[in-house]
């Protein structure tokens, strides 16, 4: 275990997960751990996952960002109306670009909206958690004006592959693709650091340790696409798509797998390209030492008030893109969408291992957060838990879990 | 005699109305070491934030090597040579010694990707001339001791090629071992021709390792005096009470003679 050197806070979460998992698996007599129930999970966790890549780095800094549910309310409605109303007027309906200029004026719209509360907290120096309280109910506000109140619906069909459902996913083949170039990457990353260490002389890990962690990581995507690719979409569809490519159906039925979904993948890719900014560009650098000690980052010469400000503008941008899976999933904009999201986004990240007096956090770590809490949530509701309870029991974890964190922290102290 | 490595020429600068620093001059030559010395609030620390970079004078000019200096930032300073070791040594705790040595200065791949494995390379050759011992490369800084945060410090210092070293209160949170240590690192540095400003309260601290003392009270320059030439006494005389002895270069700041 030693020799492996992974993160003890990374193992302790995985196993609060499995144990989860497994427990609701068994009060509600095998329903949970199936194809279908985790393929679900998956999709609903997407969302929350994006803005929880995003709300790491705020915290991380020492900041809050309470607008991120509000933003989304306010940045699903004028996505909505910009596929739904203006575009087909412009370019006419279904047309193949409309789905690119709504998540393109959503990611647009969500970095400006950052970028103005970023400078507001950056250069005027207004405390966080002021300026995003405003902004909660500034957008909330917001998001009802653009139609009065009413909902936005249907959504293009290219944008709604962004929500997953049949689809929004890219089917066995694909997926099976996918998890080999996640295996190769993995692999050749961890060897290029190895080779990078030994050039240079420092210690490594022991050729079986590093093995061993190679063989985890391919063998959890191999696990993810696997159980991805049992879960075959509904009898009906299945004969539709069948007749459609003028394929006869067999009396025993086809089984057509869904494959990963288009909102996991994004969300997915989300986390590893802000792994990288958060790890490997002087940008992320910038930001925790900011979160450990602005003063010393600014004798350092780090512009800590333009970084501050980036790091909004992209936990706006974030949120952009979690408008459009959250609108893409409901197939409608309403101006209630994202109700209460920034507080499961911040619980994501706080359970995920951030920590609120900031310098502390890693993005793998708040997207597991985003699986841990969605996990409990439909867990119970897959147990029939009425809703208050529900959320009882997830207020109770968030307060535990970050108990357990900080108990532990002080013991290796 | 050569031109000075560092001038500042009437320094003011005021905070609120109040006159932190007063028309201040100090110099310093090449691989000497100046002590600056007063009581807490004497404006020291304001003074020489005013030559890394963290405040603007109000009035007054700064020469380095001769030539007028623009210094507005910290990153004016490093481009000057002049590197500061804080009393609070202005770490990042959460990161390793390597993050903290090139904040704001990362070695970055030809991708634009940090380089981690060639700055944590700089880090173990710089720090094994510092503090042989140091071992703990992969830890965030807070886990480590007093003098070893010392060391990162002054090894962010001078592995860029300082010819300015401004170090203050270098000895405020170590123990005597310690000191010592920082004491043979100022008297390496020196023989390497680095001017470096050491600023204390604590005259016991500076004497011995200093070239020559300026002395400030209330903001103002008290005087100069080479060590050699005063005592103890009369320095500390300068620092209380604000008066100037005979083998010091009186400043406008020292006490008339009744």
């Amino acid at each position: 275990m030693r020799h492996l050197e992974v993160d003890p806070r990374l193992v302790g979460m995985l196993g609060a997960l499995a144990v989860i998992w497994v427990g609701f698996d068994l009060l509600s007599g095998g329903a949970f751990l199936t194809p279908r129930n985790l393929w679900n999970l998956s999709v609903q966790t997407a969302s929350i996952a994006v803005m929880a890549c995003g709300m790491v780095l705020v915290i991380v800094t020492r900041n809050i960002d309470l607008s991120v549910g509000a933003m989304l309310g306010f940045i699903g409605m004028v996505v909505g109306v910009v596929q739904a109303r203006w575009l087909p007027e412009v370019i006419g309906l279904e047309h193949p670009a409309t789905a690119f200029i709504a998540v393109a004026v959503g990611v647009a719209l969500g970095g400006v909206i950052g970028l103005m509360q970023g400078s507001l907290i950056a250069y005027l120096g207004i405390p966080s958690f002021i300026v995003t309280l405003g902004g909660l109910l500034v957008w909330r506000g917001a998001a009802w004006w653009v139609t009065q109140g009413q909902t936005v619906a249907p959504m293009d069909g290219r944008f709604r592959m962004l929500g997953g459902g049949i689809e929004g996913a890219i089917g066995a083949t694909a997926s099976w693709v996918l998890a080999a170039l996640a295996c190769a990457a993995i692999v050749a990353g961890m060897v290029m650091l190895r080779r990078r260490r030994l050039a240079f002389g420092f210690p490594v890990r022991p050729g079986w340790a590093e093995g061993v962690l190679m063989g985890l990581a391919c063998l959890v995507v191999i696990g993810a696409v696997a159980v991805a690719n049992s879960y075959p979409i509904p009898v009906g569809v299945a004969r539709r798509m069948a007749e459609a490519q003028g394929i006869a159906w067999p009396p025993g039925g086809l089984f057509i797998a869904h494959g990963l979904a288009i909102p996991v993948i994004v969300a997915l890719m989300v986390g590893v390209a802000m792994t990288v900014l958060a790890t490997r560009t002087r940008f992320g650098r910038y930001v925790f030492a900011i979160g450990g000690n602005p003063e010393a980052a600014e004798l350092s010469g780090v512009n800590t008030r333009r970084s501050l400000m980036m790091v909004f503008g992209l936990m706006g941008a974030l949120v952009g893109l979690s408008a459009c899976i959250a609108t893409a999933r409901l197939n409608a904009a309403t101006n209630a969408a994202g109700t209460l999201d920034e507080l499961y986004v911040i619980a994501a990240a706080v359970i995920g291992g951030t920590s609120l007096a900031g310098g502390m956090g890693t993005v793998a770590g708040a997207m597991l957060g985003a699986l841990v809490m969605q996990s409990l949530q439909s867990g119970m509701v897959l147990l029939g838990v009425d809703t208050p309870l529900q959320n009882i029991v997830v207020g109770l974890v968030l307060v535990f879990a970050v108990w357990l964190d900080g108990a532990w922290r002080k013991r290796i102290r | 005699m050569s031109t000075p490595l560092v001038e500042m020429r009437g320094i003011s600068i005021a905070f609120g109305g109040i006159k932190a620093v007063d028309d201040v001059s100090v110099d310093l030559m090449p691989g000497e070491v100046v002590a600056l010395l007063g009581h807490n609030g004497a404006g020291k620390s304001t003074l020489i934030k005013i030559l890394s970079g963290a405040y603007r004078a109000d009035a007054g000019e700064i020469r380095v090597e001769g030539q007028v200096a623009d210094i507005g930032t910290p990153r004016d300073a490093k481009r000057y040579g002049i590197e500061t070791i804080y009393q609070t040594l202005a770490l990042a705790d959460n990161v390793d010694a390597a993050a903290n040595i090139f904040l704001g200065r990362e070695i970055v791949t030809r991708w634009g990707t940090l380089d981690d494995a060639a700055m944590e390379s700089a880090t173990r050759q710089v720090m094994a001339r510092l503090n042989p011992h140091f071992r703990r490369f992969k830890e965030p800084v807070r886990a480590l001791s007093g003098g070893q945060r010392q060391s990162v410090a002054i090894a962010r210092a001078i592995h860029f090629n300082a010819r300015i070293l401004i170090m203050d209160e270098p000895t405020a949170a170590l123990g005597p071992a310690e000191t010592a240590q920082v004491g043979e690192l100022v008297k390496q540095l020196k023989a390497q021709g680095i001017g470096i400003f050491l600023i204390s309260h604590d005259i016991h601290d500076v004497f011995d390792l200093a070239d020559r003392v300026s002395v400030m009270k209330n903001g103002r320059l008290v005087g100069t005096a080479r060590t050699s030439d005063v005592t103890k006494d009369e320095v500390l005389g300068m620092i209380i009470l604000g008066k100037c002895p005979e083998a010091a270069v009186r400043g406008p700041g020292a006490m008339a003679d009744s």
